[in-house]
């Protein structure tokens, strides 16, 4: 989007005034300024993620009493362990904010320091999961137990892989500001990195409740 | 080194997957010789593999369909002539052989028959419909469409090294597991539809986003063409329901690869909730393919008997209750699970209540057409042999649909002469329908009508005498996918399916020489209007095929049927609207990213299937590559200067204003 359409359209709402020039309203352009386009398209692209966890999220409550003599999630989930990482997480979700607002209002030391933060805390989560998974499994509780080990890894895996997939993403786009600048097809990406950022703990909380919570419980 | 590949692989004492292959290779290396030869490869490179154009890429995928409809049906021919030889006798298939070639036979219709067939033609029409330049992720959209080519490949790779599943079209377990199936055959299966899945996932979350974002000024949701409309509703079933294909998938492949026990008989897994699951996903899935279907009947029956369609509002409404409904009916595919008779009672009235939108949409088929100057032109003729044909075997449906028959009839040829019934009644008779309808906008010439009426009929005769028989074995209790019988009364009706395979060989024969003689000669079939059919929807406003930006400036839509209010108006005042003012376009570049990408997907799935492992970790870290340096490009648009668009829309406006000097001429 060029600078005077910017100005034109401060907010970016995607109403186009009339007099924007024709070359930028190209197939992406139309009524919709790219922003709102990519925005909404990312956020049907994580609607279908969180159906595909809900696939997984279904299939631990089908599986979540079949422990075949092996041990329950009463016997195996540590809380404390488990609060500190949702703490982790969702500290980092607040930190990821900052860092898109600190790009919105192009201070670097905002953004970067803040990317930084949210690196860590994500890091910091991910080794929190990765040390319970491990003594799970040298407590003889590993995935090829039972149907609910199974269930449990796949589902708790499978968001610990968009962790690392996010914390990927994370520093690409660090790479990205620092050798490109704050262009505007980068600020989009930022959004859509948030975005994913937070659905992360939309379902992470789905997970703390529905597998730590309801599972310790039992 | 590698893994599990070894010469063993390759089935040297099977003549026929090796002919076949031999064949096939041939082709291939004949194909790619003559196209280095005359030196077309930088021409396919830009302006095809490249290509982030939605028509190129909706051609591409239609192409895709029609060479893999050309393996899907020979493994249906050797099916037939199976089961007709198989009386009291081994026939020519061993066992393992003929349950290959089922399951790939219905792995590779549905999956990469039906669905590129879909979406390519949604990819052709959809944008041009809603009066747009591109799709909303033009890149993402080639990576889609190379991804289902990823996909594709992989299965038919199985023919040559190693082999495929040998479970059916869906891997059931525990026949899928490890255990009972230790080979790579399953293993083709999931990962081929794992990376085609993500294809098809990417095409769903582009075409929510275009239809519902990206319009001309004034193309409101309501005015939007019945096409779109059914190409929304699929869309938006495959982003609900694909994932639970892709979790499905990933849950076996975690139990074969790392035995997990998620569908296994021991450690408390449960098989049947791979039913649940795998048909949460595979019910939505057949309205994804008849939907757009739907959608190609109401554009053809419309434009052929000029008359707008018939309850428009009514029609949308019924495809967004059955995009609603789609996911409500699920157990209906396995009702003898035994969930109990209250459980199946409900299931089975939601299927019944499913097919009443469908009829809403049949009788509005029939209203559009009473009273109208029907043209019985070949798209219109595939729109009638479906009407027939998909009333047949929607009743058979609802007949499945009830508990009780259906403890009867499942697993029966009953079940297939149904399912096959509705998907080529329907989706196949709906794409043939709309490959003929589009195909002179894609290329500027029409398809041979001669030929393509010969090749209905044989189709619609051929299905009948193909699949009518095949209800009869089913209430006779002949179950599916048998490779030998000894009972002598089934046998006659077996012949006579054959037979009607033949007839539907002679169809296929016929639509490849309809293509050949419309390209030889396309100078007399020229479609100079861009308007061969005299349409009523957005895209005949543009010439034959359109230029790469569509509309030189975007159209303002101010009705229902945007074209033809504006075609009426220019023949009112025998004259077409003022120039516009031509400015320059901006449009997406060419990028090698989908196809880049998809040459590391096949590498990585190959390794996965065959356990190479470091050849999975060097693909893996290729395709991301490829995704890091797209996202490191700096101009990602090119420039169309406003001279050249205005030369492109002067020829277009020029061909339309030959046709206002005859009609002023007429009337003088």
């Amino acid at each position: 989007m060029s600078g005077a359409a910017a100005a034109a359209d401060p907010h970016r709402l995607g109403r186009s005034s009339g007099h924007r020039h024709a070359a930028s309203e190209h197939a992406a352009g139309g009524l919709h300024a790219k922003r709102i386009i990519t925005g909404y398209g990312f956020w049907i692209f994580l609607l279908s993620d969180i159906i595909m966890f809900s696939a997984f999220f279904a299939a631990y409550a089908v599986l979540v009493g079949n422990t075949a003599d092996g041990p329950s999630g009463k016997d195996l989930f540590d809380l404390s362990n488990v609060a500190i990482e949702t703490a982790c997480l969702l500290f980092s979700s607040f930190t990821c904010g900052i860092a898109g607002i600190g790009a919105q209002t192009r201070r670097g030391s905002w953004f970067y320091g803040a990317m930084a933060v949210t690196f860590l805390f994500g890091a910091a989560f991910l080794a929190l999961e990765i040390h319970e998974f491990a003594g799970l499994v040298a407590r003889g509780a590993g995935p090829t137990r039972s149907a609910f080990l199974s269930a449990f890894f796949t589902l708790v895996g499978c968001h610990g892989l968009h962790v690392t997939a996010g914390l990927l993403w994370l520093l690409t786009m660090m790479a990205q500001v620092y050798a490109k600048g704050y262009r505007a097809d980068i600020l989009r990406r930022i959004l859509c990195f948030s975005l994913f950022w937070h659905a992360l703990d939309i379902i992470w909380v789905a997970l703390f409740t529905v597998v730590y919570l309801m599972g310790a419980g039992q | 080194m590698l893994g599990k590949l070894s010469w063993d692989a390759i089935p040297y004492d099977q003549p026929i997957p090796m002919a076949a292959s031999t064949v096939v290779a041939l082709v291939i290396i004949g194909v790619l010789g003559w196209v280095t030869v005359k030196g077309y490869v930088p021409y396919l490179w830009k302006e095809w593999i490249t290509s982030v154009d939605h028509k190129r890429i909706g051609v591409m995928y239609c192409f895709l369909a029609l060479v893999m409809l050309l393996r899907g049906f020979s493994d249906a021919i050797m099916m037939r002539s199976q089961q007709a030889l198989a009386f009291q006798s081994p026939g020519y298939l061993p066992p393992e052989h003929y349950d290959q070639i089922f399951s790939a036979h219905g792995t590779l219709m549905i999956f990469f028959v039906a669905m590129p067939f879909v979406i390519g033609l949604m990819n052709f029409a959809v944008p041009l419909q809603l009066g747009a330049r591109d799709v909303a992720f033009p890149t993402l959209n080639s990576v889609g469409f190379w991804l289902t080519a990823t996909g594709a490949l992989l299965v038919n790779v199985s023919l040559v090294v190693g082999e495929f599943a040998r479970t059916g079209w869906l891997p059931y377990p525990p026949l899928s597991e490890l255990q009972y199936s230790p080979g790579v055959g399953v293993d083709y299966y999931l990962w081929a539809l794992q990376i085609s899945g993500i294809g098809t996932l990417l095409t769903g979350v582009n075409f929510v986003t275009t239809v519902l974002k990206i319009h001309a000024p004034g193309m409101t949701y309501m005015r939007m063409p019945m096409f779109c409309w059914t190409a929304l509703a699929s869309n938006l079933l495959i982003v609900a329901a694909f994932p639970i294909l892709t979790a499905t998938l990933a849950m076996l492949l975690l139990d074969r690869y790392l035995g997990f026990h998620f569908f296994t008989n021991e450690a408390g897994g449960n098989m049947m909730m791979f039913m649940n699951l795998i048909w949460a996903w595979g019910h939505p899935e057949v309205y994804i393919l008849i939907l757009p279907a739907f959608g190609v009947f109401s554009e053809v029956v419309s434009t052929f008997s000029r008359k707008p369609l018939f309850g428009y509002r009514s029609m949308v409404m019924a495809t967004m209750v059955i995009c609603l409904l789609s996911f409500t009916v699920w157990l209906h595919h396995f009702f003898t699970m035994g969930a109990g008779a209250d459980v199946n009672a409900i299931f089975g009235i939601m299927s019944m209540i499913i097919a009443v939108p469908t009829g809403v949409k049949v009788f509005n088929w029939l209203f559009t057409m009473y009273g109208g100057r029907i043209e019985f032109s070949t798209p219109l003729l595939w729109s009638l042999g479906f009407m027939v044909t998909f009333v047949v075997g929607g009743m058979t449906g609802v007949l499945l649909a009830v508990p009780p028959a259906d403890f009867v009839l499942h697993n029966s040829l009953f079940l297939v002469a149904h399912f096959h019934n509705v998907i080529i009644g329907g989706v196949l008779f709906g794409a043939f329908a709309g490959y003929n309808y589009w195909f002179p906008k894609a290329f500027g010439f029409k398809l041979h009508e001669g030929l393509g009426k010969a090749a209905f009929w044989c189709w619609l005769v051929g299905f009948y005498v193909a699949f009518m028989p095949l209800y009869v074995l089913g209430l006779m209790g002949m179950t599916r996918r048998m490779q030998h019988y000894d009972v002598p009364a089934w046998h006659p009706w077996l012949i006579i399916a054959a037979f009607g395979a033949a007839i539907i060989l002679a169809a296929i024969v016929l639509q490849v020489a309809q293509l050949v003689v419309s390209i030889r000669h396309r100078e007399e079939l020229r479609d100079l209007t861009g308007d061969p059919w005299d349409g009523r929807s957005l895209e005949w406003a543009t010439p034959s095929p359109p230029p790469a930006f569509n509309y030189a400036v975007l159209p303002t839509i101010e009705g229902e049927e945007a074209y033809w209010d504006i075609k009426q108006r220019a023949f009112e005042r025998l004259q077409l609207r003022d120039e516009p003012e031509y400015r320059e376009i901006e449009m997406p570049k060419n990028s090698p990213t989908g196809f880049v990408c998809a040459f590391f997907a096949s590498f990585m799935g190959f390794a996965l299937i065959w356990h190479i492992w470091w050849l999975v970790g060097v693909a893996a870290f290729g395709a991301i590559a490829t995704f890091v340096v797209f996202a490191w490009r700096d101009e990602d648009e090119y420039i169309i200067p406003a001279d050249e668009v205005a030369r492109i829309d002067r020829a277009n406006r020029a061909s339309r204003r030959a046709v206002l000097e005859q009609m002023r001429a007429a009337a003088r």
